[in-house]
């Protein structure tokens, strides 16, 4: 008896201890955050930058999402959305989800199996979905395995694969994959969407603002805390910065604070909480293997050999970037190569000076030295995070008779420029919106993808990135992604510079706030969020 | 001056329709369209998608057709849909006029209250300290660029007060919109006020050096008198005319100011809109600061009948 009352004392302190920070969160206000830009529509499915995802992806549900409570996006952290469960078929090639039930759209109409259906037929490339609910598709290639959706009756859905797809459930956790309700035209998903998700839009004025508020039919009860979220257009840094100083602002766009200008805002505002994480966006070098001089394979070794990545992290953020190839490294990124295999790589081995010897070598063999500069355009967007590596570019590639001249191009006509292949060398940025080697490889590096924009084409490398995609096993696995990201460094498909790092920062009284370290793309719902107040 | 007043009007639709030739065909010699723009913002790269979004804005139509589409849907009000947010172009543009109108009007003000007093205050006072001060004080104003003295005031903003004025919704009433266009309207004024005060400066000396002032003098008339009734007023006309240019080229100084105090009218929307190569937006919008400009030459030309009763227009 006295065992069985310790226990209930014990289990009614648990539960006291579990309950009391959720006792303590407050219902109510709203927050204010600045944006960097004018986002190109309020679809998120149409666009392919953070501008989008940040302020609405708080507007929508998916079937599963990445845990919320979790720092790290991972296949192991995966939790119910709009499904309550799910289940994989024995071969792996059928995932089936049981749907909610009682879900209502914002407009009050029901959600249905319907609407995943023609969600996902439309971005795995069916025409007729697609041209009802999407106008663009930058992200079809994610769903290249997708053969079909079929339901069964309203709460149930079942994505057919053509081979098994561990990454396919991650693939539907994040961000940039919310469900969109079927009967409501393009057109008003890039104005005043219309989704599932603890927020509602309220006016999405162009360069101004917009202004999402709670959603009291939130199947989520209690949730979410804030009123409302509004967020104010500031396309000015300086701006934007000074308005979070003087507490216009509750908090910062993503990544807005670079690490010298974080002292600013300590120094101004000490209260703030600042947090610096990997955005898993990288810098790279693109160049065009197509045309003179590039398409000589030994001198893309030479160029290779010739960067320094540290001197790049050293001068850009005081050292905070991380160094490593395509996939973000660890601990922060699942996938990338570890440390050990890393410091083999060209560019990050401690001896620069032996890789440029070795580089400057083999240039003194195809005819260049001091007196006979190789002349070449180093082609980047006119933006300081872009043009800034490619000067350091230009600086380094000196070293090995390379004479490059930078070429600032309009970001209007950058695409355009790099996909009719009218460049030498570009600087780049890649943002990942998954830390899963499917997301990453199909997208910016399998032949057919409509986001390959620099046509890289390599048979080998489409083979691996197939064979990776079915590896049930995840150390398996993990060794054929590295052997691509070896496999794209000796090729020079994209020479990553860095994975870059930077700051967020919100008032002390935002409570609820979890900054996902593996990709800038997740984990924005702010339906845990609330103000202390 | 009935003749002459149909012959400007005549001048200026003339003028206004070069204007929006001119501006149509040098919008689409800039390299890109909405359908690049659009398709490459998503990173994707694909020609059929492009060529897919030109075809449904009318892109792909002859060059002429869309010319003609856009004069006469301006000529019965209609100015298209914008490209961007696919709203009416009249529902994007028309919130925005009052916004920049506003910040315009109180800087040409400020301009004028603060360069027209100062100017002929150097003038009277030459080679004296104030005239040195307020000699430096214009010479600040051309100097100065907008968007650093914009973050200057920003920053001692939130030094002195705390915070910034942040546009947040459309403000009700006079004090409400000193509350959040002052400022910015006296970084926008003060170039044009340095422009104003130099200029009546050497305006009122010369003025001052005429024989009739002399005349007012020896007639016992007092300074003021002398000064404001009959210098300043024969001084004026040089001054009135910059005061019209400044007028109508002030979309200049609203683009950076309305940037950097982040407020949202009509100068910061037209650069976005290039940058999207929003062409609805943009043509609508320069053939409205076209009309503007040529507008403003025309008050200026018949404020000089008001100001100086020699001046007379023939028919």
């Amino acid at each position: 008896m006295r065992k069985r009352l310790a226990f209930l004392a014990a289990t009614a302190a648990a539960i006291f201890v579990v309950a009391a920070p959720a006792l303590a969160q407050k219902q109510g206000g709203t927050l204010r955050i600045s944006h960097r830009d004018n986002p190109p529509s309020a679809s998120i499915h149409e666009e392919s930058t953070i501008s989008v995802v940040q302020p609405f992806m708080a507007v929508f549900n998916n079937l599963v999402v990445f845990d919320p409570k979790e720092k790290v996006n991972s296949p192991d952290h995966i939790v119910p959305d709009l499904a309550e469960s799910w289940a994989w078929n024995d071969a792996k090639t059928e995932l089936t989800f049981k749907l909610r039930h009682g879900v209502k759209w914002h407009d009050g109409k029901p959600f249905t199996s319907a609407d995943v259906k023609c969600t996902f037929d439309a971005l795995s490339g069916d025409e007729e979905s697609k041209s009802q609910i999407i106008r663009k598709n930058p992200r079809k290639v994610w769903y290249i395995h997708l053969k079909e959706v079929t339901t069964k009756g309203d709460d149930e859905v079942t994505f057919h694969l053509d081979k098994p797809q561990p990454s396919f459930l991650s693939i539907l956790a994040g961000g940039y994959s919310p469900v969109y309700a079927c009967h409501v035209p393009d057109r008003t998903m890039r104005s005043k969407p219309i989704g599932t998700g603890p927020f509602k839009v309220v006016d999405f004025k162009r360069n101004e603002s917009i202004k999402l508020v709670k959603n009291p039919d939130y199947w989520k009860k209690g949730r979410p805390y804030l009123d409302a979220i509004d967020w104010k257009i500031v396309p000015n840094r300086s701006t934007r910065l000074l308005g979070f100083q003087s507490g216009e602002f509750d908090m910062t766009f993503d990544s807005d604070v670079t690490f010298p200008l974080l002292k600013d805002i300590k120094a101004q505002k000490a209260d703030a909480v600042c947090e610096g994480r990997p955005t898993n966006v990288n810098s790279n070098i693109l160049i065009n293997r197509d045309a003179p001089p590039f398409d000589n394979p030994q001198i893309r070794k030479a160029m290779v050999l010739a960067i320094d990545n540290k001197a790049f992290n050293q001068i850009l953020s005081e050292g905070h970037d991380l160094e490593g190839e395509s996939m973000l490294p660890p601990p922060a990124g699942v996938w990338g190569m570890p440390k050990e295999m890393l410091e083999t790589m060209p560019g990050h081995s401690g001896d620069v000076e032996k890789s440029r010897a070795e580089a400057a070598k083999i240039m003194e063999g195809l005819g260049y030295g001091p007196n006979k500069m190789l002349k070449i355009k180093v082609a980047t967007r006119n933006i300081a995070i872009y043009r800034d590596p490619a000067v350091i570019l230009i600086d380094q590639l000196k070293k090995i008779y390379i004479e490059g001249e930078l070429e600032p191009i309009d970001t209007t006509i950058w695409y355009g420029k790099i996909s009719r292949k009218d460049y030498q060398v570009g600087m780049n940025l890649t943002g990942v919106g998954i830390d899963d080697p499917d997301v990453n490889f199909y997208e910016n590096f399998y032949s057919t993808s409509s986001r390959n924009y620099t046509g890289y084409k390599n048979p080998e490398i489409d083979a691996l990135i197939n064979q990776q995609s079915a590896e049930l096993d995840i150390e398996k696995r993990k060794k054929i992604v590295w052997e691509i990201e070896k496999k794209l460094v000796d090729d020079a498909a994209r020479p990553v510079i860095g994975h870059n790092v930077a700051n967020t920062c919100w008032d002390a009284k935002v409570k609820g706030l979890v900054l996902q370290v593996n990709s800038i793309y997740n984990g924005w719902r702010f339906e845990d969020v609330w103000l202390d107040k | 001056m009935g003749g002459y007043l149909v012959r400007r009007f005549l001048l200026m639709v003339l003028t206004l329709f070069g204007m929006s030739v001119l501006i149509f065909v040098m919008l689409r010699m800039v390299p890109g369209n909405i359908a690049d723009i659009l398709v490459d913002a998503a990173g994707i790269v694909d020609p059929k998608e492009k060529a897919r979004i030109a075809h449904d804005l009318g892109l792909d139509q002859p060059i002429l057709v869309q010319y003609g589409q856009w004069i006469t849907g301006l000529a019965h009000g209609d100015l298209g849909y914008a490209y961007v947010s696919e709203r009416p172009a009249l529902d994007e543009i028309a919130p925005r006029i009052p916004i920049s109108a506003k910040l315009a009007g109180m800087a040409i003000l400020f301009a004028v209250m603060l360069g027209v007093p100062f100017g002929v205050a150097s003038a009277v006072r030459q080679n004296t300290w104030l005239d040195y001060l307020l000699r430096v004080l214009s010479l600040s104003g051309l100097s100065f660029p907008s968007f650093w003295l914009g973050l200057l005031v920003l920053m001692a903003a939130v030094q002195w007060f705390g915070q910034i004025p942040i546009y947040d919704s459309e403000p009700h009433g006079f004090l409400e919109d000193v509350r959040l266009l002052a400022l910015p309207a006296m970084v926008v004024g003060f170039r044009s006020s340095a422009l104003i005060m130099r200029l009546t400066r050497s305006s009122m000396l010369e003025v001052l050096r005429q024989d009739y002032v002399r005349t007012a003098r020896s007639k016992g008339a007092s300074n003021a008198s002398v000064n404001y009734d009959h210098a300043l007023r024969n001084a004026l006309l040089p001054v009135v005319t910059v005061i019209g240019i400044e007028a109508a080229f002030l979309v200049g100084g609203l683009i950076v100011t309305e940037t950097v105090f982040n407020i949202p009218g009509v100068a910061r929307f037209l650069v976005e809109a290039i940058l999207w190569r929003d062409y609805p937006i943009v043509q609508n919008l320069v053939m409205l600061i076209a009309i503007v400009v040529v507008s403003m030459n025309f008050l200026v030309d018949m404020a000089y009948v008001a100001l100086d009763p020699r001046v007379k227009f023939a028919d």
